[in-house]
């Protein structure tokens, strides 16, 4: 069998850790390999490796059956290998070519010749179906576009072998589905590749095999035909997980949150909820379900006191609570776990056991009369970091040193420990691997079950289905529908979703 | 891990040390002796007791002011403006000075409160725009402290004195002066203010680490989005960092209004006591305890380069450069440590 | 942990510090002990013993090389230092300041480095004179542009109002659009005086020439200088005389800068001080009119023999104007500074020195003398 790229006992420290020992990797030629395994196993070290950005303390790669030294990523390229980042590296008041051509410009009489470029661009994007424009300006284009000219950079420059980082996680549920295409397309035409992921669903649909990684090592290579989600889990997590969330039927109670005709601009001035109605009874999870940019986070802010609402009211119980300050709100009994922990959730310079009191440190027994009392904030943190299972070495390191993951649990214990009335999730396991998304799952139809009101918010449609007890499906700035997940699926949820009634979804 | 604290108190050592031996290969290429040159930097500095008491003389506002700016930078502003707040701190503490007659319990304690409302003063103008109206507070205070240059200067000709260059000394029961520390450093012009500045250091420890509104403060200066959505006023946060800050700086001012001079007269410019401070609170890492420590270093540089010319010979060119130097290594300490975290954050 | 390990060290330094300042201090005072009590004992005999005289300066913020005053004091001390086997760091030196708050430590210093005289020059260290003067009775000083009372404090003073006024004359005669200009430094007493001398000789000679006065507030900033000078040349003014240390820099940068993309407009700059000539070259032309020189070397020089032949002024007020040729107005510039310019700015001197003028230095004066014309 003939291999197109094989690294062999591959072995890279840093200082202190071990990030890679003894992996091996082998990558057929018009393969999707997969490549997988939980935040921090060692992924993103490995493929820095082969791309040449670090140096292996032992091992080897081949590349096409010869031995290579890849020192760095200039030799990657000319080898053909070529990454497409998680983080796009693009100059936004460029155009589509003049980004793909940057560092290897066509001269001609010292002066940059963009129209051959432009017919190149053109030609490359239509043989593997990408339909980009190459004179738009990157400004003006989507983030899946975005990805895509990331892809025709590699491609321009000769890549037979594309690794591509987590593509998914930016993109949208349709965004991802032209991406598979896309692949499929590329392995079509001989291309290779190599997808970082930790999403099973992406793997079980596109890849052919998929090479597992737990904690820095190896544990091996398996056929995605013949393996199943829950054996690739278990691979990866060292342990077996459970997918669909176990949780019983729920029994809502009495309304505690009701919106009316409720109306928020956002930061432009341009109005994104445009007369919402909703309600969230005690003991049920409600999902929002709908396509990011028609106002959910506008939606949200405004109940958190956040942003103004124009008009329109918000209440908790009987009580009004719109246009209140985020800590009136938050007193009123409303947990909030935000959409962008990094921005909203943390203060990633604080420890985590500060962290764990950014709302109460102004109330006993975490401060008296103005003055901190470190000792019960810390006790508190403690106890919290066991309940909730975040993994730091100890409550005084820094939140940003934390992994994804347990920044989150760690948000979660601090919303969850309050005992709110309302707990409003936004996107809670985003970028999070399946050992913390199970754990999440698992805590908020706990605090269901103890008969609080639950707003989720999710681009996921796998978590909207899994979790939601109703399903409000928002459009342009309002609620379109109100369905019951077991009375829907995917299609008719996304069809609602671009805006499509009811009606017609259900002739669908 | 490389420790944290152990990379904070490192980098600036070795900054200093990588100043030191540069302004050294200078002076050999100039044709200087370098020992020669810092053993006299080192004798103006601590060559006797004299030189001692004003070494703690020069570093005595150069706490304070490292304070203010170090107060503004942890709640994540810059204030520019810590000169022109010196100004006003230095001039409020003069005219109380000059114009009550009291027992020193109240005279003294009244003056030094003044110099601390004038320079809160003017820092609450730039922290109010700031907050209301999102103008940014480097403009604001830079321009500020033209304003109060040249309004001070026309204060002292025209109302605290009758067309002259100079205010009278402040009355004997505001002074800071002390016959018996003079007396004891050979009639240096150290002052008890730099008790106050201590005091200060203390004060800022406990308002930044032990107190809420520290707590505030600082979640403020790291993530304001985040401190707004734990329901911190991010406003009223902004406008008190700034008054703190402007009445550290003020302080300062009525170190030389009550301590140094006695009085105060017409500047022909800044005097550098807040631009100074910025380096002082980068180099000291924006804590109170490492304020302390820049501005010793800082007091020391400056004291103690005015004996080079005349005891090693060394120009004062020479010595201005060398000065420069260590001062640039320091901040580029910060530039480099600034550059890691970066990467830090980037990595992870 | 670390950071207590830290704070020992601090306090080591410092305690260390101390204890070299303690060595230093009585090692010092072994050393100079006999010196010092000699001094004390012996202040007038020290004069005779001319190998032992040491004599050295405390400049203001302007520094050495400001091309006026302090430059000027310093060519005195060197001049002085010359006719009697001294150079720099050996019986003559000088000090810089950097700020206010370095006068009275550079005064220190040298007094501890056992200089027998030490100047200060510039009314901005009179504060600082009168302290240190205070505290060493035992050593001379001698203060430049301001008065200080005490035993062993010489007050040198200059009668610029007198200068001023025949560079005003030297103005009137010069100007073609009857407008001429003054740029002060810092406002007040001193200053004043070169402005009311300047529109005194100015108006006596024609009253019609208006004259426009400005003040940059810094000595030291030619940059505001040449604002002030670009903005007075734009408005006609044809002379303008400048009494501003380093900040007239600019004004003559200005002038000269008028000068190069037009050689044939006529603006003149007067300087003050010291001859400055020099900066008004530009070419084969010189922008400088004259300037309004005080000779504070011939006063430092002067101050410097009397202390080292134990005649020493203390207490006194040494007043230099016309009549000691210690003020003058340069005549470098000849083709500029006319027969007819000279023999005006000669009959006023005369009129100046036997007592007919009385010239004002303060702006009341001036108006009093105004009104009288």
């Amino acid at each position: 069998m003939d291999y197109v790229i094989e690294m062999l006992n591959i072995r890279k420290e840093f200082p202190g850790i071990v990030a890679n020992d003894n992996i091996n990797l082998q990558v057929k030629k018009g393969e999707i390999h997969a490549l997988l395994g939980e935040n921090g196993a060692g992924k993103s070290t490995l493929m820095n490796v082969l791309f040449g950005l670090y140096q292996p303390e032992r091992g080897e790669i081949r590349v096409r059956g010869e031995k290579v030294n890849i020192t760095d990523p200039n030799v990657a390229n000319a080898l053909g290998i070529g990454m497409v980042h998680q983080h796009f590296m693009l100059v936004d008041t460029f155009t589509v070519t003049e980004n793909i051509v940057l560092g290897s410009e066509p001269k001609k009489a010292g002066t940059v010749n963009l129209k051959h470029a432009e017919d190149q661009v053109r030609e490359l994007s239509e043989r593997y179906g990408l339909n980009v424009d190459p004179k738009a300006k990157i400004r003006d284009i989507s983030v899946g576009m975005q990805q895509r000219v990331e892809i025709l950079k590699t491609l321009y420059r000769g890549a037979e072998i594309l690794i591509f980082d987590e593509p998914t996680a930016v993109l949208t549920p349709q965004e991802i589905k032209e991406l598979i295409d896309i692949m499929q397309s590329l392995v079509k035409e001989g291309k290779s590749i190599i997808l970082i992921t930790h999403k099973l669903k992406e793997i079980m649909e596109v890849c052919d095999r998929c090479t597992v990684i737990r904690k820095g090592q190896g544990i091996g290579t398996v056929d995605v035909s013949e393996t199943n989600p829950t054996e690739l889990a278990s691979l990866m997590v060292g342990r077996d997980v459970s997918f669909s969330t176990e949780k019983t039927k729920a029994e809502p109670k009495e309304t505690y949150l009701s919106i009316k005709d409720l109306r928020v601009k956002d930061v432009r001035g341009v109005e994104m909820v445009k007369g919402l109605n909703l309600e969230v009874r005690a003991g049920e999870i409600v999902g929002i379900a709908g396509v990011d940019g028609n106002g959910q986070s506008e939606l949200i802010e405004a109940i958190t006191g956040l942003r103004r609402s124009e008009s329109g009211t918000i209440r908790l119980h009987d009580k009004e609570i719109t246009n209140l300050t985020p800590r009136k709100v938050t007193q009123s009994g409303v947990s909030h776990i935000p959409q962008d922990r990094h921005k909203f959730g943390l203060v990633l310079d604080f420890p985590i056991g500060e962290n764990m009191v950014l709302q109460s440190y102004h109330q006993k027994p975490y401060s008296k009369k103005g003055v901190m009392n470190f000792k019960n904030i810390y006790q508190k943190a403690k106890n919290l970091i066991a309940e909730y299972d975040v993994r730091t070495p100890d409550a005084y390191t820094p939140a940003r040193a934390l992994s994804g993951g347990n920044q989150q649990k760690a948000i979660i214990g601090r919303e969850v420990d309050r005992s709110p009335d309302l707990i409003i999730a936004a996107q809670p396991t985003r970028g999070l691997d399946v050992g913390a998304i199970e754990f999440i799952h698992k805590k908020l139809i706990e605090e269901r079950d103890k008969g609080r009101a639950v707003l989720l918010l999710s681009f996921e449609l796998d978590e909207i289905m899994n979790l939601s007890d109703r399903i409000a499906v928002m459009f342009d700035g309002q609620i379109i529908a109100d369905v019951q997940p077991e009375e829907t699926n995917e299609q008719k949820l996304g069809l609602l979703m671009a805006g499509n009634s009811t009606q017609k979804a259900g002739e669908q | 891990m490389f420790s944290n604290r152990l990379f904070n108190i490192l980098v600036p050592i070795i900054s200093v040390l990588l100043g030191l031996i540069s302004g050294a290969i200078i002076m050999l290429i100039f044709g200087y002796n370098p020992i020669a040159g810092f053993a006299a930097l080192w004798n103006g500095a601590f060559g006797d007791a004299y030189f001692f008491g004003e070494t703690i003389r020069q570093v005595t506002p150069y706490i304070l002011s490292g304070l203010a700016v170090a107060f503004a930078l942890r709640s994540g502003l810059l204030n520019i403006g810590v000169e022109g707040q010196v100004f006003m701190g230095w001039l409020a503490s003069v005219w109380i000075g000059i114009s009550f007659e009291l027992p020193m319990i109240l005279h003294l304690p009244l003056a030094i409160l003044a110099a601390a409302i004038a320079g809160a003063f003017w820092g609450f103008i730039p922290g109010l725009l700031k907050a209301k109206l999102g103008v940014h507070e480097v403009i604001v205070t830079i321009m500020m402290n033209y304003i109060a240059l040249y309004l001070s200067n026309s204060i002292v000709r025209n109302l605290l004195s009758d067309g002259a260059d100079r205010t009278e000394n402040v009355a004997a029961t505001a002074s800071l002066q002390s016959n018996w520390l003079a007396e004891m450093t050979f009639y240096s012009r150290i002052h008890y203010g730099f008790i106050v500045a201590l005091l200060m250091a203390l004060v800022m420890w406990f308002i930044i680490n032990r107190t809420t509104t520290g707590f505030e403060l600082r979640s403020v200066g790291f993530n304001q989005h985040a401190s707004k959505y734990a329901g911190m006023n991010v406003s009223k946060n902004i406008i008190l960092a700034m008054v703190i800050s402007g009445a550290f700086a003020g302080l300062a001012g009525a170190m030389e209004g009550l301590g140094t001079f006695g009085f105060m007269s017409i500047k022909s410019g800044f005097t550098n006591i807040g631009f100074d401070g910025i380096a002082v609170a980068l180099l000291g890492a924006n804590t109170a305890f490492g304020v302390i420590l820049a501005a010793f270093l800082f007091g020391i540089l400056k004291i103690g380069a005015l004996n080079m010319p005349t005891a090693a010979g060394v120009p004062t060119e020479l010595v201005e450069i060398i000065i420069a130097l260590i001062i640039f290594f320091v901040a580029s300490s910060y530039m480099i440590r600034w550059v890691i975290l970066r990467f830090k954050k980037e990595g992870k | 942990m670390l950071k207590s390990r830290f704070l020992m060290v601090l306090v080591f330094l410092l305690t260390f510090g101390v204890f070299l300042a303690a060595c230093g201090s009585s090692g010092g005072e072994e050393e100079t002990s006999g010196s010092s009590s000699d001094d004390s004992g012996s202040e007038e005999s020290s004069g005779e013993e001319n190998s032992d005289f040491s004599v050295a300066m405390v400049t203001d913020v302007g520094g050495v090389d400001d091309k006026s005053f302090n430059q000027s004091a310093w060519e005195g001390l060197q001049a002085f230092g010359e006719e009697n086997g001294m150079s720099k760091g050996e019986g003559i030196d000088y000090a810089q300041s950097e700020s206010d708050a370095d006068y009275a430590t550079n005064l220190n210093r040298l007094v501890r480095q056992d200089y027998n005289l030490i100047y200060g020059i510039g009314y901005l260290l009179q504060p600082a004179i009168a302290e240190v003067s205070e505290q060493y009775p035992d050593t001379n000083f001698a203060l430049v542009d301001s008065v200080q009372e005490g035993d062993n404090v010489a007050s040198i003073v200059f009668k610029e109002h007198q200068g001023s006024f025949l560079a005003g004359v030297a103005a009137a005669n010069k100007t073609n659009t009857d407008k001429v200009g003054f740029i002060g430094g810092v406002d007040g007493s001193l200053i004043n005086k070169f402005e009311a001398g300047f529109v005194a000789g100015v108006k006596s000679v024609n009253p019609e020439i208006e004259v426009e006065v400005e003040y940059a507030e810094s000595f030291n900033d030619s940059q505001k200088g040449q604002a002030i000078a670009s903005n007075m040349y734009s408005k006609d003014i044809d002379v303008i005389y400048h009494a501003s240390g380093g900040t007239g820099n600019g004004v003559f940068a200005q002038a000269k800068d008028i000068k190069n993309s037009n050689p044939d407009e006529e603006v003149w700059v007067i300087g003050v001080d010291r001859d400055q000539h020099e900066e008004g070259q530009i070419g084969d032309s010189n922008v400088t009119l004259t300037s309004m020189v005080k000779r504070v070397d011939i006063a430092v020089q002067e101050v410097a023999n009397q202390a080292m032949n134990g005649e020493f002024p203390g207490g006194e007020v040494l007043e230099f104007g016309l009549a000691d040729d210690a003020i003058s107005i340069a005549r470098t510039n000849e083709e500029a500074m006319t027969e007819e310019i000279v023999s005006a700015v000669e009959e006023w001197k005369e009129k100046i020195v036997n007592g007919e003028v009385e010239v004002p230095s303060t702006r009341e004066d001036l108006q009093t003398f105004l009104d009288s014309m």
